[in-house]
């Protein structure tokens, strides 16, 4: 995995945002941003600056499934991998961030070699 | 209802008839008596409507008592609980603070002790080995000893910062007890509510919302035996995404 890729990492939650970020910097990635929902985040994507989104789902202002579709629906952004890390566990909710193109899906609580794995998945998939 | 009435009509036609008779006869005491039992039967056509003036009485100071606790529980209980819970989000919100600044401050330095240790301890090896020129010795005696003098006070830091994860988890407890409360609160609202809503005779059926159906807002963490249509790990999102070509 290329350890200077640029990460937006989206939480409402500042210790969750926290969390990630530690675990990101872990696993080498020093190049990592924050935005606290999807109304933040989006601009900041806009940007064209970054090479992967990690979103949670539930958030006040813009959800992260809002904003996945947002991503998606954008022409610039629409290949931009993102990856879920989220409470929200029910079957039609996966399927939904399945059909909307969501890259990974991760069910908090998760641990760091989850995350790694996913991440790893993610960016195999692209070089294919 | 109206063969009653025709009854009590008889009754009374009969006992004015007696009265007559009674005092056309000139007997006084047949007429008193008969007169008395006319008041009577007012009586007990009172005492029914006071019986049932009473019950409703009963029925509608019931209901305002249950009006009166569910007012007192909107107005002062609910927002109180309100503040309770949101106090709750800030006691985790600076467990997780406290212990997440502990871990920033302690990793570096744990990397650090680390990487002079692999050091020291490669070094003393070939030492050891008798493959250290006496020169290189007197260096890694110094550095040893630097290190060595280093360390403690790190180590100081090292606990001072983990007696401080330790007592962060305080929250547990404080939240508990909080959240606690707040199930009080909320079963003493259900209990009046289902009061309210017997008083007010409605006998419709509890309904319970489908919980898969409709909408796909976040509802944040499952709670395992409450909420249906969720998915337990990791393991069955990744089976779920597979089946979907993932």
């Amino acid at each position: 995995m290329d350890k200077n890729l640029k990460i937006l990492v989206v939480d409402d939650f500042a210790t969750m945002r926290r969390i990630i970020k530690n675990l990101l910097r872990e696993l080498g990635f020093m190049n990592v941003a924050e935005a606290d929902d999807g109304l933040t985040a989006l601009p900041k994507l806009k940007t064209g600056e970054f090479d992967l989104l990690i979103t949670d789902w539930n958030m006040p202002g813009m959800t992260g499934i809002d904003l996945l579709k947002a991503v998606r629906a954008d022409e610039k952004l629409a290949h931009l991998p993102v990856l879920m890390v989220t409470a929200e566990a029910r079957r039609d909710q996966i399927v939904a961030a399945a059909q909307a193109g969501v890259n990974g899906y991760i069910i908090k609580p998760f641990t760091a070699s989850t995350l790694q794995e996913k991440l790893e998945k993610i960016f195999e998939r692209l070089k294919a | 209802m109206v063969q009653m009435e025709t009854r009590s009509l008889e009754q009374r036609l009969e006992q004015a008839r007696a009265l007559v008779a009674a005092l056309e006869r000139g007997d006084v005491a047949t007429a008193d008596r008969v007169v008395d039992e006319i008041g009577r039967l007012r009586e007990k056509q009172l005492f029914q409507e006071l019986c049932q003036l009473t019950r409703q009485l009963h029925d509608a100071l019931a209901s305002f008592l249950a009006d009166a606790q569910l007012a007192e529980l909107a107005a002062n209980d609910i927002p109180d609980a309100r503040e309770r819970l949101r106090y709750v989000i800030t006691l985790t919100e600076q467990a997780a603070t406290t212990t997440l600044n502990a871990l920033d401050e302690m990793l570096p330095l744990v990397e650090g002790l680390e990487a002079k240790i692999q050091s020291l301890a490669g070094r003393w090896g070939k030492f050891l080995q008798r493959e250290m020129s006496y020169r290189e010795f007197r260096t890694l005696s110094g550095d040893l000893a630097t290190f060595l003098q280093d360390a403690s006070p790190k180590m100081e830091t090292l606990r001072a910062r983990l007696h401080e994860v330790l007592m962060a988890q305080s929250f547990q407890d404080l939240s508990g007890q909080i959240i606690r409360r707040v199930i009080g609160l909320v079963q003493q609202v259900e209990t009046s509510l289902v009061e309210l809503i017997r008083f007010s005779g409605q006998k419709g059926e509890l309904r319970h919302p489908n919980p898969t159906s409709g909408d796909l807002a976040g509802r944040g963490p499952s709670v395992p035996g409450l909420d249906k249509g969720q998915i337990a790990n990791q393991d069955e999102v990744d089976d779920l995404l597979s089946s979907l070509g993932f």
